[in-house]
């Protein structure tokens, strides 16, 4: 982890851009809603088969980017391509067969059971003389034994926990039958038990079936854990990217969430765990200016 | 718990079939023709239900047949298209806005199309015909007029439903103003319009609102998928490949020609659009719009009203407007309080 890491992570990734033959990715975008500009001429490579996880603090642009690599946000300028194509000119239920894209903002209707929820994910291989085939009943099946819900098959959604209702979403999304999946937050309301469930039956989706997963995380040390590439944003720029070994460190954090801490690895996996700095330490840091605040850091570091 | 069956054929095609809501839509479908059957025999001539089955083969006295199919067919079956249509409308807007309360009703489609009736009778005071036209072209205004006010970057549940019920406001006292400036006759003419009533309408009010559910009801059929991916939020059924803003463009516009053409034949029949798909609803046990059975929900509740004003008032005594809002909002009351103690929103 050496302190240029995170230029050097944001060069190969720029480097990279033409080169790569990833299948998705997003090419000089401008991100707005209605006037407000939220990203400028962000380029991004998701490289195939990858768990990529977006960090970055609040309002710094990552659900917008996911939002413009799941064609929900049309970019004002540049473009999101999927296996070569522009994304907003292919057809809808093709890029839904190749990219799936689990929101934050999900609605499980009235009355509905998991079985029924999990089938909807099967839309875009259906059609009005297409509607259920043997086939889609063996994906929904297998969707749900996937993610432990098959026990629950036939319950209604709104009994269920938060943790297992996210599962059920899962599901969907999974029965979708897409080598690209995209999760807004998908831990979000969650207990950490069930987070870590969630994360857990992500990195599986990942390494046993190969899946492509681009994921939004607010927890700097789950996404450290489990991405395998990591982009961090800040004001909408991409200030590092790369395995988590390589990029994620002190000056990094600071640098995009503007928080001291300390970078340690993790005693389960080896991967980098974040520690924020004692209050003590950051409040002194701010009375007393630069230098005295790094010797209080390293004062603590050493203690 | 779970009735649906898939029908496969060996080349591949399959329709999947919930026995449960195809149950109900044949029952109601049934209970419509019967209620039909019973109310073509009603009035001041009445007619045994085997003899009105049998001059509707074309084998009846010459009394019956003109009494029949001159005098009361047509308005039994303008009955049937505007339950049908009201009922499909309501499922429409109520799944569009992803509220039961986003219904025509309260949204203020009704009183746009009673706003157009009456600039037509007080302002120009214009023929039947002129009225009819003037309903539906204020119905297609005050839908066009939601539809634009309640756009931002798409349409959302609670922005439609606030902006209907502005504009219904908006309309309604335009209306009260049309009226107070209305002389005496005009104002009569006015009210009688507005109270919504099936009574005197022919065959000249039948053939338009079929042809025109001819082309709707297939084509709302046909975008029900999208319509019921829609359901679960626009993210996700956008995910699965619906094109949201599209499939509601095309779905509304339907709804409000369907209410509209309705309001235009029938006037201002209350609570049908409200009540029948949420009756239609608790009757399948069914998420999604339910639309085939809203359709027949609302033919279905429309016959039995008319039926019920014409036993318990006589012939053109009740509008069946008032008598759609007693049965309809007492029937759905009950099913609510039943429910509640069921332990089951």
């Amino acid at each position: 982890m050496s302190p240029d890491s995170t230029g050097s992570g944001r060069d190969s990734g720029l480097n990279n851009r033409r080169s790569t033959v990833n299948r998705l990715s997003a090419e000089n975008v401008t991100l707005a809603y209605d006037q407000r500009v939220i990203a400028e001429q962000l380029s991004v490579e998701i490289p195939d088969n990858s768990f990529t996880v977006i960090v970055g603090p609040n309002a710094c642009g990552k659900s917008t980017l996911l939002r413009a690599l799941s064609r929900m946000l049309r970019p004002s300028e540049g473009r999101v391509l999927l296996d070569g194509e522009v994304i907003q000119s292919m057809p809808a239920k093709k890029v839904a067969r190749t990219l799936g894209l689990l929101p934050q903002s999900s609605i499980a209707p009235d009355g509905i059971t998991v079985a029924d929820l999990v089938g909807r994910g099967r839309y875009p291989h259906q059609g009005i003389l297409r509607q259920w085939s043997a086939e889609d009943e063996r994906v929904v099946r297998e969707s749900m034994a996937r993610t432990g819900v098959a026990e629950l098959a036939d319950r209604y959604v709104d009994e269920l926990s938060g943790g297992q209702r996210q599962r059920v979403w899962i599901a969907m999304a999974l029965a979708q039958q897409t080598p690209l999946l995209l999760l807004d937050e998908p831990t979000t309301y969650l207990d950490i038990q069930h987070q870590i469930d969630v994360l857990d039956l992500c990195a599986e989706l990942h390494e046993e079936q190969g899946r492509t997963l681009v994921a939004v995380l607010h927890d700097l040390n789950h996404a450290a854990r489990y991405a395998t590439h990591l982009i961090a944003l800040r004001g909408g720029r991409i200030i590092a990217e790369g395995a988590p070994n390589d990029i994620v460190t002190a000056e990094l954090v600071e640098e995009v969430f503007g928080l001291r801490c300390q970078v340690i690895d993790d005693p389960e996996t080896g991967t980098p765990l974040v520690v924020p700095a004692a209050r003590k330490a950051r409040t002194g840091a701010k009375a007393a200016g630069e230098t005295r605040a790094a010797e209080k850091v390293a004062a603590t570091e050493a203690s | 718990m779970r009735t649906n069956r898939a029908v496969r054929t060996p080349g591949g095609l399959s329709v999947r079939l919930d026995v449960r809501a195809l149950t109900v839509v044949v029952l109601l479908l049934v209970a419509a023709l019967a209620a039909s059957v019973v109310l073509i025999g009603t009035g001041d001539f009445p007619i045994p239900a085997a003899d009105v089955v049998k001059t509707l083969f074309g084998n009846g006295t010459a009394g019956q047949e003109f009494i029949v199919n001159e005098l009361r067919l047509p308005r039994v079956l303008v009955g049937l298209l505007v339950g049908a249509s009201l009922g499909l409308g309501g499922a429409l807007f109520q799944a569009i806005s992803r509220n039961p309360l986003g219904s025509p009703d309260v949204l203020g489609l009704g009183q746009g199309a009673t706003a157009g009736a009456l600039v037509v009778i007080v302002l120009m005071s214009g023929s039947a015909a002129a009225v009819t036209v003037g309903a539906l072209v204020g119905g297609l205004v005050t839908g066009t007029a939601i539809y634009v006010l309640a756009w931002k970057r798409g349409v959302h549940g609670y922005r439609l439903v606030l902006v209907g019920i502005g504009v219904s406001a908006v309309v309604t006292a335009v209306n009260g103003y049309l009226i107070t400036m209305a002389d005496l006759s005009d104002a009569a003419r006015a009210v009688v319009w507005m109270t919504g009533s099936l009574s005197g309408r022919d065959w000249a009010q039948f053939w338009p609102l079929l042809a025109l559910c001819a082309v709707l009801v297939p084509l709302v059929l046909a975008n029900g998928r999208g319509l019921r991916m829609m359901e679960m939020g626009d993210d996700v059924s956008a995910a699965l490949g619906v094109r949201v803003e599209r499939v509601r463009l095309v779905l509304m516009v339907a709804a409000v020609l369907l209410v509209a053409a309705a309001t235009a034949a029938a006037g201002p029949v209350s609570f049908v659009a409200l009540t029948a798909p949420q009756l239609a609803r608790r009757l399948t046990r069914s998420p999604g719009p339910n639309l085939l059975p809203s359709l027949c929900m609302g033919a279905a509740l429309l016959v039995v009203a008319d039926w019920v004003s014409q036993q318990a008032f006589g012939a053109d005594q009740l509008p069946v407007g008032v008598v759609t809002g007693v049965v309809g909002g007492v029937y759905l009351l009950w099913l609510l309080v039943t429910e509640r103690r069921a332990g089951r929103i």
